[in-house]
């Protein structure tokens, strides 16, 4: 064999070794089916908490739904963003448009792991990074409560991501990088009341996936946590700063912050608008004490300039 | 002689500023509503005493300020759109559905208003309506 031929058998093998390690390291890897298959049966009065919690409704119910409409999950929402165009999928009971077939494994796996029963990857746009954190019990809870819940004929549109995001497996190395279960504040000895709030708030609440800016990959930038973020959808005014300075909401007591989740309103009487609205409506159905950890949670963690 | 043209002049500004500015002037316009709720919102929720006659008096202010702005095309008028707005696009691209939220918030304070609330709970009651509609209108057409 040729010195040229063998650089370039090597180079082949190396190239092919490189795509290999890639692959693997790409591909959806879901949660351990024993934890899964332990989970007690679900608890719809839990679930139902859950549900709110985890804003469900925001993205995957009509557009300004309130009261009952937002139990009508059809989907169809649309969010432009840099990457493209997302649309929120139909995660009604439907047995086919929706998600009517799936089993608490599968929804475990779509939530904590971005993974579809398909086995194929989600878009981060679909929270599951702060999903990651849940309680698998809590999702067997929210599983239970969802298929309470209509069944909504139609299927959303399908997403219109352009190249080289439409490339679904490449996300596989976003997770790899990006995905963790940890909680990300650190607090010292935290009391019952502030564990609750971090759950609340890093877990289903999911607040930094828009409070807290990205880093280039798209991913949270937890230097920045809660900082404020410019919108990631396009056109969108800046996500304001939810920590305690003087750009953010320092001058506020928990009870401030509390009844903000409660009735939308700020110290000031300003009432909260955009997507903030929906949140409000869906914390507000959560037990008092629930929204005074959030308060609590959002009082006790590092304090930073605006981080846009 | 001077006096009055420098008067007149400075008037003729004042008033066709005032005309030309519609971002200035439905600022100015929430900045008194905002006034408001901090004398409405409070009592609503418990933190001050309810006092009828202050909750009237805000309420008929409140109801003024929501009947005007029906006119939205005083407050939203074309080209208004862009500069230091946080008003929303769907304002315009909506017109219907902004006229139509208007409207019903204009209602909810003439409803409040008519209930005139001697007590803290009738208040609460007629004034649900007049909190949700800050939201409603916030939620689909301020950003």
């Amino acid at each position: 064999m040729s010195v040229l031929k063998k650089v370039a058998l090597t180079g082949a093998v190396s190239v092919v070794a490189v795509g290999a390690a890639l692959w693997f390291a790409s591909a959806p890897q879901r949660l351990n089916a024993a934890t899964l298959a332990a989970l007690g049966p679900g608890d719809v009065a839990n679930g139902e908490q859950v549900f709110f919690a985890s804003g469900c409704a925001s993205c995957h119910a009509a557009s300004g739904a309130s009261g009952e409409e937002r139990l009508a999950l059809g989907g169809g929402m649309k969010f432009e963003t840099g990457f493209g165009t997302f649309v929120a999928p139909n995660i009604s009971q439907h047995p086919t448009d929706g998600i009517g077939n799936w089993s608490v494994a599968d929804l475990a796996n779509a939530m904590m792991r971005g993974v579809s029963p398909e086995g194929e990857h989600y878009y981060p746009a679909f929270p599951y990074a702060s999903y990651a954190r849940m309680k698998p019990q809590d999702v067997a809870d929210l599983h239970a409560f969802m298929q309470t819940l209509p069944a909504v004929e139609g299927k959303a549109e399908t997403v219109a991501i352009p190249f080289p995001f439409n490339q679904r497996r490449g996300i596989g190395l976003w997770k790899a990088a990006f995905l963790d279960e940890a909680p990300v504040a650190v607090l010292d000895n935290p009391s019952e009341q502030l564990q609750r709030g971090q759950y609340l708030v890093e877990s289903m609440g999911h607040c930094a996936e828009c409070h807290t800016p990205r880093n280039a990959f798209g991913a949270l930038d937890t230097s920045q946590w809660m900082a404020g973020a410019a919108a990631m959808e396009t056109g969108g005014r800046p996500i304001p700063n939810i920590t305690a300075s003087d750009d953010g909401i320092g001058d506020w007591t928990e009870g401030d912050i509390a009844e903000l989740l409660s009735s939308g309103f700020t110290p000031e009487y300003d009432s909260v608008g955009g997507t903030m609205a929906a949140v409000v409506r869906n914390i507000s159905e959560l037990d008092a004490a629930d929204r005074e950890a959030m308060a609590a949670y959002l009082k006790a963690i590092p304090a930073h300039p605006n981080g846009y | 002689m001077k006096f009055f043209a420098f008067a007149a002049a400075a008037l003729v500004v004042a008033v066709t500023s005032a005309a030309a500015d519609p971002i200035a002037d439905r600022k100015a316009d929430m900045k008194e509503r905002g006034g408001l709720m901090r004398v409405l919102g409070p009592t609503a929720q418990g933190k001050t005493e309810f006092d009828a006659a202050t909750i009237l008096d805000a309420l008929e202010k409140l109801n003024a300020r929501a009947q005007a702005a029906m006119d939205v095309e005083k407050f939203y008028p074309a080209g208004s759109e862009t500069g230091d707005t946080k008003a929303g696009p769907k304002i315009w691209s909506e017109r219907e559905a902004f006229q139509d939220a208007t409207n019903k918030f204009a209602e909810a304070t003439a409803a409040a208003l008519a209930a005139a609330p001697q007590d803290l709970e009738s208040f609460r009651a007629a004034f649900g309506p007049v909190g949700a509609g800050c939201g409603t209108c916030h939620e689909a057409f301020r950003l």
